[in-house]
């Protein structure tokens, strides 16, 4: 690039070409062009935020609806155990998430209403014996470890804190797919910037890190959020023997690999 | 406006600004880490309900009990099943990579019929009703022409309902044509019938024993049930039971052996009447036994014996005489000395005379039903079906000879002669068999002489086979019904090779059938059901579970609890009763015993001036022989002197190696009067100089692309030899020739 050039773009850039005194007439064409670049600077930056912004959500998910358009609420009310009498731990301790078919044929072995979404269950899956095909909005990527068993039975969290009052709902909201991972958004949250006002809006690893971060507070462990962990356990790992007494990743199994947490 | 280049240049600036200040680039990069998990070929486990199922594996006659692990409605994991009988929790190799069989890439997906030539892997699927129906009308037709005896089956086993619902429908149909495959329980079966008069199956008092003399039995190598015999050698390194081993190879039963004796290929017979010679020479034998218990000792021992001095052993043998002498007083002066044998794992006959020299050998020292012995096993006889109704058509098909001539004038006590059905469908114009069903059995690869298979192959005009797999016999055929594999289905597996309980172990559907395939026992069920009566009318059942159920009466429900049924208090029969022979005492010689003994040791095939070399097989744990390829997960267990890319090594020792100007690795051509084949060398001391080498179970041209193409199939160079008295296959090796390619 000439010094020239140079000089214009840093015209452009500042749109201080009034503050810069022309010479002669030649700089009258120049600010006339500085000013078209600078347009042409806000058109492309206010595009790309429209883009970003906007656009790119839209295009970056796609729409799906449930098999069943499932009444949360009418099914807490009738049963006895709140989620656990559908979303159960096993006898071996791990969670059964999402129910299979055996659970709804417990009580929909014939339809017992006439709601037409009802009607749909039994005869398109429970007489055929196939399983629904649900969408689990809350379905981590393959890499995730994550134990119900330590955070429900042990750390005595409400399915709400993460799954938020999904209890309340009649009907199943729209699944949105993102297109690129097969995830659900509500992992991401429903904010493309990633910011929440409830503790259920979001599922990243940064809403694992902060309820960590605090409750390590509250048991005077120090911790390590999960980037500098990252990167502290590269330098363990190049220089062996340097570890600080006392520091790890999890505050709960005292450990400090990635693994802990990540498959 | 223009837009020149610096406006250009000024707009993708504001762009990548304006980007970097959206989401955008940060929500994607966190996008592209989590597809990168998505790929198809990085594994993810299955989440769900861990479970585990009780079932029996059935890929070897070894009748083992194994545990299957589930996640959710997928098969994890094959575990041995914890406190059977059998194996109490142990596993082999090729039990362990099952669910490959389940989840493998050579399944059929559905019935198919051949659209182009044989073996051009040209197929049309179609329904099971239009499969059924097009046998059914081509049986129909066949029938019709007074030729049912035509039709043929060769399957894999012949004992529990499955294969005899088979045979059932054969002999309804109007055929004797049921055809097993050779296994040394052949042999077996037939030494205790002679010398004992008993219709039973041998087992072995192994874990009693305390001497074990093992001619060329592969202990560790898949000899019986495997994982009973890894433990009960296991178990002789424990408790200082030791064991001999007379094998041409240093096999690995042999390496870990005490004491490795190496013979000339094929005269294991010799040695075992020559110690026998020795036994009685120096009246080592048990008198008690001898003198109320048997017959035609002296006739035995005068006849039989006076030919084998231990000169005469070490000059057939090449066991020196000292080693002969000291061996038989070794194994007689042991408490519960047990002779075996039946090479490699016994997957294939043995000559008559060699099986009642050992048996002889065992009798002598008295360990015949006794502790630490050889038992006679009876068949648990629990299938007791209705009365079949036969019509004429039926009736005069059974009364024609069977085509491999089993049962006749010439072949009174055998069973099974597979290996003759190729030289009969080749000697006439018109094959004998004009429709063969193949169940359980990969004949096409594993009959030896595969080029005069193939011959007789084609003139059987129609072929239909019931495997789960792309084998080279389905491959091969011009209708597949695909059976369930052994998880996807109830069965009954009645005994384990060489164990001395009656067992009867139930296989159980693990999962849901992954395809479009069918339970054997269900195709033969609806396949009678169409032919309508009089064959319809014997298999009343509605399918082939109720069959199953009805057929174990009221020990059903405890069977499928336990997933066995064994009678634990089963004891042989004491001497005085053990005996059914004409004598009621166990025979040492009989006519039929006497013309044995007579052909006792079994040629190789070919003149020596041709071929200098005998080339013998091998079997090796980590190749599958048997009626199933195998699994990718154990070929790539294979040592790369055996398999080296699609290259098979032959074992040759460097004394006949250098006088060939063979070296390690090189190409060679190993000839033989049945065939030829390109090999690479490798030097081995562990073979005998003069003997080359070649494992089983390699070169399938079938199945998938881990499998398909490696190594040679040695059944291409090796033909049958049949045991001039009882007319079973004891060939053990061909005589060869070895160039450089």
């Amino acid at each position: 690039m000439s010094k020239k050039d140079e000089k214009e773009k840093a015209i452009a850039l500042t749109g201080d070409s009034e503050a810069s005194s022309p010479p002669d007439g030649a700089k009258k064409e120049e600010n006339g062009s500085g000013g078209s670049i600078l347009l042409f600077f806000i058109v492309g930056f206010i595009a790309s935020l429209i883009v970003g912004w906007i656009v790119f959500p839209k295009l970056l998910y796609s729409q799906k609806k449930q098999p069943i358009d499932f009444n949360h609420a009418l099914h807490v009310e009738t049963v006895d155990e709140g989620c656990q009498s559908c979303h159960f731990f096993r006898d071996d301790g791990s969670f059964s998430g999402v129910p299979k078919l055996t659970q709804c044929t417990g009580c929909h072995e014939e339809a017992q209403g006439e709601d037409p979404e009802e009607t749909k269950l039994v005869e398109e899956y429970v007489a055929k014996g196939r399983e629904v095909p649900w969408l689990v909005y809350s379905r981590q990527p393959n890499c995730v470890f994550f134990s119900h068993a330590a955070h429900v039975k042990m750390a005595k969290m409400e399915c709400v804190t993460c799954h938020g009052p999904i209890g309340e709902s009649s009907h199943a909201r729209i699944y949105e797919e993102n297109r690129i991972t097969g995830i659900s958004r509500d992992i991401w949250g429903k904010n493309i910037a990633g910011l929440k006002r409830n503790s259920w809006d979001r599922m990243k690893m940064d809403e694992c890190a902060e309820c960590h971060a605090s409750e390590a507070i509250k048991t005077e462990v120090s911790i390590e959020t999960p980037m500098l962990g990252f990167f502290n356990n590269i330098i363990r790992l190049a220089f062996p023997g340097t570890e600080k007494p006392g520091r790890k990743n999890s505050v709960q199994t005292q450990h400090e690999a990635c693994f802990v947490c990540h498959k | 406006m223009k837009m020149d280049r610096r406006s250009f240049l000024s707009f993708v600036i504001g762009g990548a600004a304006g980007t970097a200040l959206s989401p955008l680039p940060w929500k994607v990069t966190d996008d592209l880490a989590i597809w990168s998990q998505n790929w198809s070929w990085t594994p993810v486990p299955e989440d769900g309900e861990v479970g585990y199922v009780n079932t029996t594996c059935s890929l070897c006659p070894g009748g083992c009990g194994i545990t299957v692990r589930k996640v959710g409605d997928r098969a994890v994991k094959i575990e041995g099943m914890k406190g059977h009988p059998v194996n109490d929790g142990g596993i082999c190799i090729l039990g362990l990579a099952g669910l490959q069989f389940l989840y493998g890439p050579s399944r059929i997906a559905s019935p198919m019929r051949r659209t182009g030539e044989r073996g051009e892997n040209k197929w049309q699927k179609i329904s099971w009703e239009e499969a059924i129906s097009e046998v059914s009308k081509k049986l129909a037709d066949l029938r019709s022409k007074n030729q049912s005896h035509a039709l043929a089956c060769i399957s894999g086993y012949d004992g529990g309902t499955v294969p005899r619902l088979f045979e059932r429908f054969l002999t309804v149909y109007g055929s004797a044509n049921f055809v097993r495959t050779p296994a040394v329980r052949d042999s077996y079966e037939l030494g205790l019938y002679l010398m004992q008069g008993t219709q039973a199956n041998a087992g072995f008092d192994v874990e009693n024993a305390d001497y074990i003399l093992s001619f060329g039995c592969g202990i560790i190598e898949g000899w019986g049930s495997p994982v009973r015999m890894f433990k009960a050698n296991s178990h002789w390194k424990e408790t200082g039971v030791k064991v001999t081993q007379v094998e041409p190879r240093l096999s690995n039963t042999a390496a870990k052996s005490d004491q490795w004796i190496p013979i000339k290929p094929g005269t294991e017979v010799v040695l075992a009447l020559g110690l026998a010679r020795v036994i009685v020479d120096e009246s080592l034998y048990r008198r008690e036994f001898i003198a109320s218990h048997t017959a035609g000792f002296d006739r035995f021992v005068q006849n039989v014996l006076k030919d084998y001095p231990p000169e005469q052993v070490e000059k057939v043998t090449g066991i020196d005489k000292a080693v002969v002498v000291s061996l038989a007083k070794t194994f007689a002066a042991a408490k519960k000395p047990l002779a075996i044998c039946g090479r490699g794992r016994g997957a294939g006959s043995e000559s008559a005379g060699e099986i009642m020299a050992v048996y002889a050998l065992n009798a002598l020292v008295g360990n015949i039903n006794q502790k630490g012995g050889v038992w006679a096993i009876p068949d648990p006889n629990y299938i007791r079906w209705p009365e079949l109704e036969m019509d004429a058509q039926a009736a005069a098909g059974m009364q024609k000879p069977r085509v491999d001539g089993a049962g006749s004038k010439k072949y009174p006590h055998i069973r099974n002669l597979l290996h003759r059905l190729p030289e009969m469908i080749n000697s006439t114009d018109a094959s004998p068999v004009q429709a063969l069903f193949v169940l359980e059995a990969n004949p096409y690869y594993s009959v030896s002489d595969s080029a005069f298979v193939r011959k007789a192959w084609k003139k059987i005009p129609f072929i239909v086979s019931f495997s789960s797999f792309m084998d080279e016999t389905a491959a091969n055929a011009d209708l597949i019904l695909p059976n369930h594999v052994y998880l996807e289905r109830h069965e009954d597996i009645p005994g384990a090779e060489g164990f001395i309980k009656p067992i009867i172990g139930l296989a159980k559907p693990v999962v849901n059938p992954q395809f479009d395939t069918l339970h054997a026992g269900d195709t033969i069920i609806r396949l009678a059901k169409m032919m309508g009566d009089p064959i319809a009318k014997a298999f009343p059942w509605e399918d082939y579970e109720a069959c199953l159920e009805e057929t174990f009466g009221d020990k059903w429900e405890a069977l499928g609890e336990k997933g066995y049924w064994i009678d634990a208090g089963f004891e042989p029969s004491p001497w005085n009763k053990a005996f059914e022979t004409a004598s009621k005492k166990f025979e040492f010689a009989s006519d039929d015993i006497g013309a044995s003994f007579q052909n006792a040791v079994v040629k190789a095939e070919g003149e020596e001036s041709a071929y200098p070399l005998l080339l013998i097989p091998y079997d090796s744990p980590r190749i599958s022989a048997g009626r199933i390829g195998n699994p990718p997960f154990v070929i790539k267990t294979v040592a790369d002197t055996v398999i080296k890319g699609k290259n098979g090594f032959i074992e040759v020792n460097p004394k006949t190696a250098i006088a060939l100007g063979l070296s390690e690795g090189k190409s060679a051509v190993i000839s033989t009067p049945r065939g030829s084949a390109k090999v690479r060398i490798h030097l081995f001391e562990g073979i005998m100089p003069g003997v080359v080498a070649m494992p089983t179970g390699l070169g399938h041209t079938a199945y998938d692309s881990f499998l398909a193409g490696k190594g040679v199939n040695i059944n291409e160079l090796i033909g049958p030899v049949e045991d001039g008295s009882s007319g079973l296959n004891a060939a053990w090796g061909i005589r060869a020739k070895l160039g450089k390619a």
